[in-house]
């Protein structure tokens, strides 16, 4: 589904935009993850409606997996699987998970996140640059789920992360972007892509993320957890290309007061 | 012999593999993951790695996340 055509100049502008990962071109700069899809159908659904090629996927004892088909909906989609270690405390956890999860999935990408608090499910600074280290120096392509502190960001990128997705708030929590500041202090001091992760609760959220010049976004709960998640991944597509859009067209300042936008130039005496 | 799969204490063949483990319990999985005593054991490795009485192991295979 496209909106009201732009212009074949801008059109064509568009699509050469593309993101960048590690080498690999994505046109689309929506992450899904699928952590609380209701069913099978509304996960292809949703899918498709968000445009999206690169979607996370999870590691669990056999008894607690998903049936064999989710996988099989994801490849028919078409779209790369990031594997994560969601629910890795420590360091060791995190590689051990990342290590089976290349295994498994036969990709070494993985979404690195090691969480340090049960409740906000923060992530862990110390545990998370070390495990990132590790992976890096075992030939793994990190993609690191980090809070929205830029010198921690700068690290994990001098560590050799090939992304730095900090979060806007806590996981699932939909409060949206907390501290855009930071965020946008991460985006300058990196040179790595910035994928905003967590806290994503509507469209609007979406598109903050990348005015603030975030590369993309990585959101779940948004979209499975929605009313009518297919409807969602598509207000979270327009919403991403519409907030990239705006931040390469450049907003107006903002004023104290106000700027007329009609010339008094020639205005009747009445 | 007795191990522990997936944090449950379970009965194996004497001679079992890890193979032999994954072809009963990945339940129609093709994407499955083996660590055996915190070590991951590759793909490749499977037919070959016997298992030993007290080891212990998690069999895992892909989920939703985000």
């Amino acid at each position: 589904m496209t909106t009201s055509a732009p212009a074949p100049a801008l059109a064509r502008e568009e699509a050469a935009d593309p993101f960048t990962i590690a080498g690999e071109t994505f046109t689309s700069r929506l992450l899904l993850g699928t952590g609380g899809v209701p069913s099978l159908e509304t996960l292809e659904a949703a899918v498709r409606a968000s445009g999206t090629q690169l979607v996370t996927v999870a590691l669990r004892r056999v008894e607690a997996s998903a049936s064999a088909s989710m996988l099989g909906v994801l490849d028919r989609c078409g779209v790369r699987l990031l594997p994560n270690t969601a629910g890795c405390r420590t360091a060791r956890e995190a590689v051990l998970t990342a290590r089976l999860a290349r295994e498994a999935f036969g990709t070494p990408w993985v979404k690195l996140e090691v969480i340090g608090d049960e409740v906000t499910l923060l992530p862990d600074a110390v545990e998370l640059l070390d495990a990132a280290e590790q992976l890096v120096a075992d030939g793994f392509t990190v993609l690191a789920y980090t809070t929205d502190d830029p010198v921690l960001g700068r690290r994990l990128a001098d560590a050799g992360c090939a992304a730095v997705m900090p979060l806007g708030s806590p996981i699932g929590s939909g409060l949206g972007i907390r501290n855009p500041h930071n965020i946008a202090l991460l985006r300058e001091g990196v040179d790595v892509p910035v994928v905003l992760d967590a806290g994503i609760g509507t469209a609007s959220d979406a598109a903050l993320a990348m005015e603030l010049g975030c590369d993309a976004v990585l959101l779940a709960s948004a979209v499975t957890r929605a009313r009518d998640p297919e409807r969602m991944a598509l207000a979270m597509r327009q919403a991403v290309e519409g907030g990239r859009l705006a931040k390469l067209a450049g907003r107006i300042p903002r004023r104290w007061h106000a700027e007329a936008s009609t010339s008094f130039e020639g205005l009747p005496e009445l | 012999m007795q191990v522990t799969v997936n944090g449950a204490a379970t009965e194996l063949a004497a001679d079992a593999t890890v193979a032999d483990l994954v072809a009963a319990r990945s339940g129609g999985h093709d994407r499955v993951a083996v660590a055996l005593n915190g070590d991951v054991v590759p793909r490749s490795s499977w037919p070959g790695t016997r298992l030993s009485p007290g080891d212990t192991l998690e069999v895992l295979a892909p989920t939703a996340g985000g």
